[in-house]
C-alpha cells in the first residue's frame, strides 16, 4: 500500500535561519582561540574568524513579510543582545 | 527590613544570601520564579548561580521569567534591588541595569578572592564603607567582563554610578588587577536612581571570620542604616 502524505504538510509554514555574531568592535576571545589554533595547524592563508550562533526557526505563517517580522521580533526580544551582537535573518 | 530572594532553576547562591540576610536581621522570604506576586519587600535580591544553565546567554532566560515583571515594577517605584553575579547578569538582561557581561577575557572560569575598591559610598548600599576602602571579596564567574556603550560609560563616570572597581592589595586600579577584562576594572554599578546595584563579587560569602572575612557585612548594614 502506498503511504499517503497529506499534500498540505508544508503549507502555512516558513523556515528561517538566524545568524548571531558579536559586533565588530566587541572582543571575541573564542573566535580568536579557534583562529590561532587553525593557524598553528598550518592554515597559513586564514585571515580571521568570528564565532557566532545559528538558529533555525519555523513559523506557522504563509505570508513571508509577516513571518519575517515575527522572527525579527524574536531576535530583538530574546535571541540577540543588541548591545554586543548583530544578526542576520535568511529564508531557507 | 523585609527582603525577598528570587529563586530560579540553577540558582546556587540563594541560600548563602538568605543566611547572610537573616544573620543581619532581615525578615527574608524566598520567591520562586513562577510566582506572579512579590511579597511586600524593601529589598529584592537576585542571587548568583547558573539560572537555566546559562542557556542562550547568562541570565537571558531568567530575565524573561514571570516574577521579573514584578521585580521591574518594584524597582521602578523605588524598591532596592541587589543583583549578585548571575543576578547582575539577569538585571542587565532585563534592562534594569545598562550594559552587559561578556565572557572573561582569558576564557576561564575564575574563582578566587580579589580586591575591590569602594568608589561611591554615598548610596543606600555602601554608606557604611569608607570612600576608597579596599575590600577582599570572592568572585566566581565565567562571564564577568563588563561592557557598555561609550555614552553610558560617560554617564557612569559623570554620575558616579560605578560602585566598585577591581584593584590590587594596595588599591591600584590597572590591567594587572583586572581579573576578567572588565571595562575600566568595573566590578559593580548602580542605575541612575542608585536604588539598583549589580555586582560580580559575592558579599554574602564574606560575612563570617571563620570561613572568610567580614568585608561583605557593611553592604547589608548599609541597607539597614
Amino acid at each position: 500500500m502506498v503511504k499517503q502524505f497529506p499534500l498540505n504538510l508544508k503549507k502555512n509554514k516558513l523556515k528561517f535561519s538566524v545568524t548571531v555574531t558579536l559586533k565588530k568592535d566587541v572582543l571575541d576571545p573564542q573566535g580568536k582561540v579557534v583562529q590561532n589554533t587553525l593557524f598553528d595547524m598550518g592554515m597559513n592563508n586564514l585571515k580571521s574568524i568570528r564565532q557566532g550562533k545559528h538558529f533555525e526557526i519555523e513559523v506557522n505563517e504563509n505570508n513571508q513579510i509577516e513571518a519575517e517580522r515575527k522572527v525579527d521580533e524574536m531576535c530583538k526580544k530574546l535571541l540577540v543582545n543588541l548591545i554586543i551582537e548583530d544578526y542576520k535573518i535568511n529564508k531557507i | 527590613m523585609k527582603s525577598s530572594v528570587i529563586v530560579f532553576p540553577g540558582s546556587n547562591c540563594d541560600r548563602d544570601i538568605a543566611v547572610a540576610l537573616e544573620k543581619m536581621q532581615f525578615q527574608n522570604q524566598m520567591v520562586w520564579h513562577k510566582e506572579t506576586k512579590l511579597p511586600k519587600s524593601d529589598l529584592i535580591v537576585v542571587p548568583g548561580g547558573f539560572s537555566y544553565g546559562d542557556y542562550l546567554r547568562s541570565g537571558a532566560i531568567a530575565g524573561k521569567s514571570l516574577i521579573i515583571d514584578e521585580v521591574i515594577k518594584a524597582a521602578n517605584s523605588g524598591c532596592l534591588v541587589l543583583g549578585i553575579c548571575n543576578g547582575f547578569q539577569i538585571l542587565t538582561e532585563t534592562g534594569l541595569l545598562k550594559g552587559t557581561l561578556l565572557r572573561n577575557k582569558n576564557l576561564k572560569f575564575i574563582n578566587k578572592d580579589v580586591h575591590i575598591k569602594v568608589l561611591n559610598n554615598n548610596t543606600k548600599f555602601t554608606n557604611k564603607y569608607q570612600s576608597n576602602q579596599i575590600l577582599k571579596i570572592n568572585i566566581a564567574h565565567n562571564e564577568g567582563n563588563y561592557f557598555t556603550d561609550p555614552k553610558h560609560f560617560e554617564e557612569l563616570k559623570k554620575e558616579k554610578l560605578v560602585a566598585f572597581k577591581y584593584c590590587d592589595k594596595e588599591g591600584n586600579i590597572n590591567e594587572n588587577s583586572n581579573p576578567n577584562g572588565s571595562l575600566d576594572n568595573i566590578a559593580g554599578i548602580f542605575n541612575s536612581n542608585k536604588n539598583i546595584l549589580g555586582m560580580m563579587p559575592h558579599p554574602e560569602r564574606m560575612i563570617d571570620e571563620i570561613i572568610s572575612n567580614k568585608d561583605g557585612i557593611n553592604l547589608f548594614s548599609s541597607l539597614l542604616n
